[in-house]
């Protein structure tokens, strides 16, 4: 029974072995991940808010001239919601936003009107904080299908186009 | 300004770069690409070919081709993943993982084959981008702050490339482990970025689910980058990540 280890299988052992040997050593030899602290990327100096342009006659129409220093207004686009429709207008300066109003946000139910008071703000505030980091698009896991979480995309995406 | 609809389920930003005259067209053809996927491969539509072949109602082969090449390649990256992207994690089909990023890539292709090569499209929060908005340019991606939706954690410079992020602060924790059919502890959210958004959509839902040591596995993928948030407070990348990385 105890016949020799078979040539194929032996050549298969030291194989293996040698491919295990290199998946250590490259292992090793891999760049290392780097490490450091979730920090939040947020608007330097808010104490000390840009100096505003000097005030130009508000522009009807949207401009996508976006050095110029020109007050302008983007509406976004109205968002169908199982609440209601929800849309925002976007005044900026130049390239910055200088604020947000809603157009249209649910209110003539009870429900409606608790995720309004919240949805409301964070819409603006989200918007005006991706601004101050000169994003042009935010990477995150996936939406809800609420109409409040694509509007707030919607918003942001409309701001920094 | 990005043309933002709703489709599949989340919101889709096409924001198209070029003022030709075709520009409006092909933003058109993005979007009835994407309600033709929807239609296709809906888990919520009792029509779709998804939900209909899962109960059986029809074989693989009267669906519509594209869901046979769709869930080959979720095959190829299970394999790939050693199981950890498994689009029947919860127990029924759901190529959701991988259709959504498959499809905005070829809908990224319907505006490369239109010569249109500025644009950046955005589907609920995968993002795919082509040359810079303008001469010179990158778009600036920011990778959302996992606890704070008012704020990125990270800001990347991307031409011509791919940045999906999975995470279990939005729609509660919707990547589950395929072996435990738990939802992944120690890690808030992971990113990838890679020159195709189907595979970077696919593997950093697999990173995420592989919880911590989903960084060191990416760190083994030629050509992807990827930065992951442990829950409590660190932030792993890549060397690849950080070359891009400008905040």
């Amino acid at each position: 029974m105890d016949r020799p280890l078979p040539l194929p299988r032996a050549i298969t052992v030291v194989v293996v072995t040698v491919a295990a040997l290199a998946l250590v050593l490259s292992f090793r030899v891999v760049p290392h991940i780097q490490k450091g602290r979730l920090a939040a990327v947020r608007p330097a100096g808010r104490s000390a808010p840009a100096p505003a342009a000097p005030a130009p006659a508000p522009s009807k129409h949207a401009t996508t001239n976006a050095s110029a220093a020109v007050t302008r207004r983007v509406t976004g686009s109205p968002i169908d919601t199982q609440y209601g429709i929800v849309q925002v207008r976007v005044t900026m300066r130049g390239r910055r936003i200088v604020s947000i109003a809603n157009v249209a946000l649910p209110f003539d139910r009870g429900r409606s009107v608790e995720i309004s008071q919240i949805a409301g703000p964070l819409l603006r505030s989200e918007a005006l904080q991706a601004q101050s980091a000169r994003i042009d698009v935010v990477s995150g896991a996936t939406y809800t299908s609420n109409g409040y979480a694509q509007s707030l995309q919607s918003a942001l995406d409309r701001a920094h186009a | 300004m990005p043309d933002v609809r709703e489709v599949m389920g989340t919101a889709v930003g096409v924001d198209v770069r070029w003022h030709g005259p075709d520009a409006a067209a092909a933003t058109e053809a993005v979007f009835a690409w994407l309600h033709h996927v929807d239609a296709t491969f809906s888990t919520y539509r009792a029509g779709s070919d998804v939900r209909r072949l899962e109960r059986g109602d029809v074989a693989l082969a009267e669906c519509s081709p594209d869901v046979a090449r769709v869930l080959r390649r979720c095959e190829t990256l299970r394999a790939e993943t050693g199981g950890w992207f498994d689009v029947r994690a919860r127990g029924r089909l759901d190529p959701s993982a991988l259709v959504k990023g498959w499809s905005v890539e070829r809908g990224a292709r319907l505006l490369d084959e239109r010569g249109i090569r500025r644009y950046c499209i955005n589907a609920g929060g995968d993002v795919r981008v082509g040359d810079g908005p303008a001469p010179g340019e990158a778009w600036r991606v920011g990778i959302r702050h996992p606890g704070d939706a008012a704020a990125v954690a990270a800001v990347v410079e991307l031409r011509d490339g791919a940045v999906a992020t999975s995470g279990a602060y939005e729609r509660g924790a919707h990547v589950l482990d395929p072996h435990t059919r738990r939802a992944p502890s120690g890690v808030l959210s992971t990113t990838v970025v890679g020159p195709d958004l189907g595979t970077a959509d696919a593997y950093s839902t697999a990173a995420f689910a592989m919880g911590r040591e989903g960084i060191t596995w990416l760190l083994g993928l030629p050509g992807f980058a990827g930065m992951a948030i442990h829950d409590d407070g660190t932030v792993v990348s890549t060397p690849g990540f950080d070359a891009l990385r400008v905040s």
